[in-house]
């Protein structure tokens, strides 16, 4: 094998595009271990060191400098890669030549150019972000702050000058929001209506949403808190001001609050001031003790059922879809159990979206008890990314064990392969349980990527004399451009179960192991 | 102070991801992107110098 690398030299681009890019070119010669498109900064280059990939001319590079380190059989092949990787990069340079009018240097420029309410998404990277944020907010921009990496200080200090101002500072980590019908962030095309939701989780808030459109209601508006912002440490101060424009907005007459439980002094508050509201809230705290509705609050235990209750309450009527899905999933279930073995006895949860990882280990643990995962509650059901799976196991692969230099994998699904192949071939695993996320800022057709997947791992448990069931449900509305109908078809012809909700899904997972 | 986001129109600005201007261009939603790099050749302690010299200045 040859190693190369190549140094352009003051040349900037964000990680994301770089790691998008590294993704395809290593997918070209074969092997993502191979390749690494990075910025020269010394984190990158120790990641590079670490994998054997940085020669001595990436090591000379500056942190301005972007290092191309490709690994192949020869330099045939390396030249390849190369000319691959350049012309991606040059696409992604003319496409934004093209929008050039639209395009801006500074803040400050940008903040000149735009009229009405000013809504800013900064994705830039943690380190940098809390920067350009203050000067957002000092210019009377509302912000969603998707970036990670930004410190609690920073969070507080950021959030109190948005607050001072009466501004949205949605993030630090805020994947999702729609305002006045516009998708931001990881999003979807939803039909409009009288439903605001409120959520401390992006898929969380991406799930709700969508089976509220999907089930012919729509959302007024939908705003994200940042994963913190209910913790002690934080105080849940977005969330307050989230719910209050939500109170006040004439466009909402339901409001729907998701998050993990909240801080119990944060809870106290949050609780007391939905109740002042008034308006019909459904509250989903995922996880949370069993609370008693009372006046206008509902509490509910999953996503689907926050979604079941919004629509209700705003006067849709309950989805008889969904209704009908839970008493069919009886039937399902002896069907599916027909085709496994008797050593076939675990699920085996695959998640690109954290929050709905989080509600099947939250379901499979309340009615099967000692699930693995990457992010479970108890310590020693920790399981650590890198380790083969263990019994009953949900991974969030979106989690930073698994994204280390890598994108994330909403926006890069064929992450999951190499581990959905692994749990195929284990003889225990009974079924493997999946998420497919659509709408803006995800992959274009990620149920292709799956769909290859699960192919090649049929073939070998054909082989094997062994199948494996495939359940999946579809994080997106019917309307999303990657078209949720076609999506759901192609996963279908491969004879994957899809449910309408990741609750129905993890349900029919449990009955069938159960 | 009331925030009137919901009942104006809105303005997008982009800093970061090309793609997340793309899509809200694509929903015909006005969007500026900033065309953003690391001030001070990235180096965050510089960066921290230069905004303090600024608020005095």
């Amino acid at each position: 094998m040859k190693l190369r690398n190549v140094v352009k030299k003051n040349s900037y681009y964000d990680s994301a595009t770089l790691m998008l890019l590294s993704s395809k070119v290593g997918e070209h010669i074969g092997s993502t271990k191979n390749v690494a498109v990075m910025m020269a900064s010394d984190m990158n280059k120790d990641i590079m060191r670490a994998s054997g990939l940085l020669a001595d001319e990436g090591a000379a590079a500056s942190p301005n400098d972007l290092v191309f380190a490709i690994r192949a059989e020869d330099d045939a092949a390396i030249d390849a890669a190369m000319a691959l990787a350049e012309e991606i990069l040059n696409s992604r340079n003319t496409k934004m030549e093209q929008r050039e009018t639209d395009v801006v240097k500074t803040v400050e420029d940008a903040v000149a150019r735009v009229d009405g309410a000013k809504l800013a998404v900064v994705s830039l990277p943690g380190k940098f972000a809390a920067r350009e944020v203050k000067k957002l907010l000092k210019e009377d921009c509302n912000v969603l702050l998707f970036s990670d990496n930004v410190s609690c200080e920073e969070e507080n200090q950021l959030k109190d000058l948005a607050l001072e101002k009466g501004l949205l500072m949605m993030g630090p980590d805020c994947g999702t929001a729609v305002i006045n019908g516009v998708g931001l962030g990881f999003a979807n095309k939803l039909r409009r209506g009288n439903i605001g939701l409120a959520a401390a989780s992006g898929t969380g808030l991406q799930e709700v949403m969508t089976l509220i459109s999907n089930f012919g209601g729509g959302v007024s508006q939908a705003l994200g808190t940042g994963g913190r912002d209910l913790k002690e440490v934080i105080g849940g101060k977005m969330m307050g001001l989230c719910v209050q424009m939500l109170q006040q907005d004439a466009g909402t007459q339901v409001i729907v609050v998701i998050s993990k439980p909240p801080a119990p002094s944060v809870m106290e508050r949050m609780v007391e001031q939905l109740k002042q509201g008034g308006k019909p809230t459904v509250v989903c705290f995922l996880g949370g003790e069993d609370m008693a509705d009372s006046g206008n609050l509902h509490f509910v235990h999953t996503l689907e059922e926050a979604a079941c209750k919004a629509l209700e309450l705003a006067g849709t009527g309950r989805p008889a879809e969904l209704r009908a899905g839970h008493s069919s999933l009886a039937d399902l279930a002896r069907q599916q159990k027909a085709v496994l073995r008797d050593s076939q006895r675990y699920i085996r949860g695959l998640y690109c979206g954290g929050t709905l990882a989080y509600e099947s280990m939250l379901m499979m643990e309340e009615k099967l008890g000692g699930v693995r995962s990457n992010i479970a509650l108890k310590k020693e059901l920790l399981l650590d990314g890198t380790a083969p799976s263990a019994g009953h196991t949900v991974l969030d692969l979106g989690d930073d064990a698994f994204t280390v230099g890598k994108p994330h994998p909403m926006i890069e699904p064929a992450l999951r392969g190499e581990r959905l192949m692994q749990e195929a071939l284990d003889p225990e695993t009974a079924v493997i349980l999946l998420d497919v996320e659509i709408g803006y800022g995800s992959h274009a057709d990620p149920a292709s990527v799956v769909a290859g997947e699960i192919a090649q791992a049929k073939a070998e448990l054909e082989a094997a004399d062994r199948q494996v069931v495939f359940l999946a449900s579809i994080c997106g509305a019917y309307e999303d451009f990657q078209d949720y109908a076609a999506q759901k078809a192609m996963l279908e012809g491969l004879g994957v179960v899809v449910l309408e909700s990741n609750a129905q899904a993890a349900e029919l997972a449990i009955r069938i192991v159960s | 102070m009331e925030n009137k986001l919901f009942e104006e129109k809105m303005s997008v600005i982009n800093l970061g991801l090309p793609s997340f201007f793309e899509s809200v261009k694509d929903q015909g939603a006005p969007c500026v992107h900033v065309d953003w790099r690391p001030p001070a050749g990235g180096d965050v302690r510089l960066i921290e110098i230069l905004d303090r010299l600024r608020e005095l200045g």
